[in-house]
């Protein structure tokens, strides 16, 4: 059988390798399609061993933490403050004691990154923004709330409109534990139909304006409505 | 497939022990001290090039990537610069290999590396488990008995694969950094297929840096990096393979068009680079600071 095909060979061979190549190449480019599906499955399977050893997965189900000016702030819940001021009748600061006495919701939703990885079934607890601002009482012309992060320069912005969305909170728990440093200790925004960007973390000053401001992302050009919708695979 | 591998395990284990005696057919100038040309500056450069940037592109790619090391490291847009940098940088020191280099070398190795016979299809068919022996493979010197070219059948396989790893790489890679800024471009498996890529890729690295590092194939790392290999180990691992005793150089010198092109290149590629940082690090005059109207931020009232 070999040496039947030996005759039929010119003397150095067929260039069955440019075939081979050009082969991979349309093969793995057809994953475009298919591969968020089948990482979607990997990542998911990757759930069932513990979270200190997913990190080491590639196409695992991990958070990847950046920070824009490093390291991650440290911000201590005995004097940390939460301004809220701008576009409010009443502008006040609040202790991390008068946060955990508003009322609590608690959730559980996925985290998309707009860098491509997401994370599955995040349980948040927290605050509404409804909740939150009804002491400070925001102005008839207010119309969207800017985050401003202790990690410096970071901002965002959220309409009051998306701020009220069922899902969007304020958390200061995450899966039943305190917020973490890495994950913006003390509180962070929390708006799961948007790209993670705009969830500002490290948050110590919420201002009431009367439009949305372009946050440290979008002045870098990304959207300034991070909606996930059907991207990034789901 | 069977048979062949039957034969090789009863026919040929024996017969070339590892440490047949070389018999160098070129360059004999005498004993083993004769080497011959295997790789010109021009293919050696390229892989240099290509090797780097694989594990530039590798280290800092993990560090944005791996869970872990995300959380370690966090400085995000300096690992995003140095990979993004990096992959221009590849791409222009291909596209000058390409223009400046011995062309005809370069012509000659893609010929010497795409092409199959039917002993490259028997040394390949031998690598596989043996059927008889589920997990046994045949010893090294058993698959070298197989008279092989100026590169074996491995190689041939890796450097295909690592071509088109190399296009996929480029196509995700950038679809990647586009989908970040306009999410209509985030495609389903983008990062499917760049992970796929750098999962398949490090495999492949890591055998091969492998094999070019173990005793038995220690005399082709020469190869690689000063171009030449001892006489000895041509015959006996490529005995197909007529190699030259010296670099034949390139057939003509790369004229003035060329020259253009490659100072093009150079321009392109340090724009590029120099666009990419600015992107990332967003530039000394764009606005650091939101654009929230200071009468807001001064509201008077009891805090």
């Amino acid at each position: 059988m070999v040496s039947d095909v030996a005759d039929s060979d010119p003397p150095d061979g067929r260039p069955v390798g440019r075939r081979a190549f050009l082969g991979l190449v349309a093969g793995g480019l057809t994953s475009l399609v298919w591969g968020g599906a089948a990482m979607d499955v990997a990542g998911k399977s990757t759930m069932l061993v513990p979270e200190g050893l997913r990190a080491a997965i590639p196409f695992g189900q991990g958070w990847r933490i950046y920070a824009v000016n490093p390291p991650y702030p440290r911000l201590d819940p005995a004097t940390w403050r939460l301004r809220i001021d701008g576009l409010v009748a009443r502008p006040m600061a609040l202790t991390y004691a008068d946060l955990l006495r508003l009322p609590r919701a608690r959730q559980t939703s996925d985290f998309h990154c707009v860098t491509g990885w997401s994370v599955d079934d995040v349980r948040w607890t927290g605050v509404r923004f409804s909740d939150l601002l009804a002491a400070a009482r925001p102005l008839p012309s207010a119309r969207a709330l800017t985050f401003i992060s202790a990690e410096d320069p970071y901002v965002d912005s959220l309409t009051l409109k998306q701020a009220m969305a069922p899902d969007a909170m304020l958390a200061h728990a995450m899966d039943d534990e305190p917020l973490t440093r890495p994950h913006g200790a003390p509180v962070r925004v929390v708006m799961p139909q948007m790209y993670g960007y705009k969830g500002v973390k490290w948050l110590n000053r919420i201002t009431v304006t009367d439009r949305a401001v372009d946050g440290y992302w979008q002045q870098r050009g990304y959207d300034r409505d991070a909606y996930v919708e059907g991207s990034n695979g789901r | 497939m069977a048979g062949d591998a039957r034969a090789a395990a009863t026919g040929t284990a024996g017969a070339h022990a590892p440490a047949r005696p070389a018999r160098p057919r070129v360059g004999h100038v005498g004993a083993d001290a004769a080497t011959v040309h295997r790789f010109g500056s021009t293919e050696r450069l390229l892989h240099a090039a290509h090797g780097s940037a694989f594990m530039v592109m590798l280290a800092t790619g993990l560090v944005l990537y791996l869970p872990f090391l995300a959380q370690t490291v966090s400085a995000r847009p300096l690992m995003k610069a140095v990979h993004l940098v990096a992959a221009v940088a590849w791409l222009g020191a291909l596209a000058l290999t390409a223009l400046l280099g011995d062309r005809r070398a370069l012509r000659q190795t893609r010929r010497d590396l795409e092409r199959f016979d039917a002993d490259d299809r028997l040394w390949l068919a031998r690598r596989l488990p043996s059927r008889k022996a589920p997990g046994m493979r045949l010893p090294v010197s058993a698959v070298g008995s197989i008279p092989q070219g100026r590169f074996n059948a491995g190689q041939k396989v890796h450097s295909v694969v690592q071509a088109a790893l190399s296009v996929l790489f480029v196509v995700s890679g950038t679809l990647l950094w586009l989908g970040e800024r306009n999410t209509d471009l985030r495609l389903p498996g983008t990062l499917a297929l760049h992970d796929m890529a750098m999962l398949v890729g490090s495999v492949l690295v890591a055998g091969h840096v492998y094999m070019a590092l173990g005793p038995e194939h220690r005399p082709s790392l020469e190869g690689i990096t000063k171009g030449t290999v001892p006489a000895g180990y041509a015959a006996t691992h490529h005995p197909k393979w007529t190699p030259s005793p010296t670099d034949p150089g390139p057939s003509s010198p790369s004229g003035l068009g060329r020259r253009a092109l490659a100072v093009i290149v150079v321009v392109i590629a340090l724009g590029a680079a120099v666009l990419l940082v600015r992107d990332i690090y967003g530039g000394d005059d764009g606005p650091r600071q939101p654009t929230v109207p200071v009468t807001h931020l001064t509201t008077p009232g009891p805090v």
